[in-house]
């Protein structure tokens, strides 16, 4: 399903006045992200985009940038980046050791990097991704709107890679005046409030008890595509095949297996498989590690 | 027409058939484009219209209530609203007057899965090509893959199977057969489709407006190369 030929450049253009980035240590996967390029969809282009646009967005504002713009999404190991030009980062996200040259740093604050500055985000402590924002923002060449890489796709700049230089923006504005931000905890229990729906007719009713009742674990199989549950199999009313419709984020797709699928950013954009409810906010799942336990609660028992 | 919730910002259009679902399709571009619909994305697929990104999918799902008469009542269409006899595989049967337009794509016919798809028909090869050739797709949707069309048209009768085993590699440009579709894949991908040729035209460019070739609505044409 993953496209083996990415249409985005391959090595994206340094513009030769730009400030530049140098990829130290890349990690297993540090991605582009922005918000993503919604409004493609029914040319079956995925939305892509940061795992939890939140953390994004105040990474940015703690530099200056506007909420939109590109900035990395680092994965578990961290990595280690080294701007060319003094600036101002802030990392978001996972609790991580953070550090500038020498001096160790914070995670939600502007942090200020002098030229030549190697900045390092170590392995998360707790969580599973940070978000680092540069001001004047990662600056490859956007495809159809977006600078995010999309995994499933392959539109987008590829992941990074050690001894990558990307392009960064001019500056926006000032960094924001502030002393430090609260992080986000990440429990070994994940809570989701879920909507059934639109084919929870799909399954039986003691399916629906299960999926409320039910202790799931996140698999490793997991990534940007969705998270993957284990957990009891949800037994289905209407057998054979789901002709392929829509999905959105969130949605909670139960393959054959009955084990469900969450649906995270860069989701295909139609699937054949029913989905039995939608995760309201699905960003608590951006943290979310292999082993984790996560469950599902509704309000609207019954009711579709 | 069915309306079934999805989450908190989307609504699923449940249609009777694929023609239901274009004339819907046609007609929610059409009121977005006049400002009377806020979705973010209009997605169809096989029998459904989705909508998502919407701020208040209760008060759409009512203004679709009002939307009459409801697009793919036959013999009340207006303008641009066609519903078009896609299924008959007609030939000249151009009735399909949306915006999407017509596209001729052209396609060597040496698909490695040829006679299979000639055992499944029970017709000999050149009986295969001869009925592609002749038939009008449109695109029901795009899916799977950006750029990737679903093609309709041929006749339920000729659906065929996947392969059991999808191959690791089916090159870009290959026209394939699956169910009751034809598709063309836009860039190289695994795939299990019966592949009855190819097309050297290119079907997904993000300089290009709209990045794909093969938009839904559009009328194909598999003409030979």
């Amino acid at each position: 399903m993953t496209g083996t030929q990415p249409v985005g450049p391959k090595s994206p253009n340094v513009p030769g006045s730009g400030d530049v980035v140098e990829v130290l240590r890349a990690g297993i996967l540090t991605t582009v992200q922005d918000l993503g390029r919604p409004g493609w969809a029914h040319l079956g282009v995925p939305r892509s985009g940061a795992l939890d646009p939140g953390a994004l967005r105040l990474a940015n504002r703690l530099v200056g940038n506007p909420e939109s713009t590109a900035g990395l999404e680092i994965t578990l190991t961290g990595c280690e980046l080294r701007f060319h030009r003094a600036t101002t980062v802030a990392i978001t996200g996972a609790d991580a050791p953070v550090q500038v040259g020498a001096r160790p740093g914070d995670v939600g604050r502007p942090l200020a990097v002098p030229a030549g500055a190697a900045v390092r985000v170590g392995p998360s402590r707790t969580g599973l991704r940070s978000w680092l924002a540069v001001a004047g923002g990662i600056a490859v060449e956007p495809v159809l709107g977006s600078r995010a890489t999309d995994t499933l796709s392959g539109l987008g700049p590829p992941p990074l890679h050690d001894g990558d230089r990307l392009p960064v923006g001019a500056p926006a504005g000032p960094p924001a005046p502030v002393d430090a931000t609260a992080t986000v905890p990440a429990p070994d229990e994940v809570r989701l409030a879920l909507r059934l729906g639109p084919r929870a007719d799909w399954f039986t009713p003691p399916a629906l008890d299960l999926l409320f009742s039910t202790a799931y674990t996140l698999t490793p199989v997991s990534n940007r595509v969705g998270a993957r549950l284990s957990g009891a199999p949800l037994p289905r009313a209407v057998s054979g095949e789901l002709p392929s419709e829509g999905l959105v984020l969130g949605a909670v797709q139960v393959p054959a297996d009955g084990q469900p699928l969450v649906f995270l950013a860069d989701h295909p954009t139609t699937g054949g498989y029913p989905v039995v409810g939608v995760v309201v906010d699905v960003t608590p799942l951006a943290q979310a590690r292999p082993g984790t336990t996560v469950r599902f609660y509704g309000p609207q028992r019954g009711s579709r | 027409m069915r309306i079934r919730p999805v989450g908190a910002h989307a609504l699923l259009l449940d249609c009777s058939d694929a023609d239901q679902v274009e004339a819907w399709r046609a007609e929610l571009w059409r009121r977005r484009e006049e400002g009377h619909l806020d979705a973010v994305e209009i997605i169809p697929a096989a029998r459904t219209v989705l909508l998502d990104g919407l701020a208040d999918p209760a008060h759409t799902a009512a203004l679709l209530g009002t939307w009459n008469p409801p697009p793919g009542t036959a013999g009340t269409g207006t303008a641009a609203t066609s519903t078009s006899t896609v299924g008959a595989g007609t030939a000249g049967t151009s009735t399909g007057r949306g915006s999407a337009g017509a596209v001729e794509v052209p396609v060597r016919y040496d698909g490695a899965d040829l006679p299979m798809v000639a055992g499944y028909w029970e017709v000999a090869v050149p009986t295969v090509v001869r009925r592609l050739i002749g038939t009008e797709f449109r695109v029901a949707f795009c899916g799977f893959a950006p750029g990737f069309a679903y093609l309709t048209g041929l006749p339920a009768g000729l659906a065929v199977p996947r392969l059991p085993t999808p191959r690791p590699r089916v090159p870009a440009g290959s026209v394939a057969l699956a169910g009751p579709y034809a598709g063309i894949y836009p860039t190289a991908s695994p795939g299990g489709w019966l592949l009855v040729g190819h097309t050297d035209l290119p079907l997904f460019d993000v300089h290009t407006d709209p990045p794909a070739r093969l938009t839904p609505g559009t009328r194909v044409r598999l003409v030979p190369a």
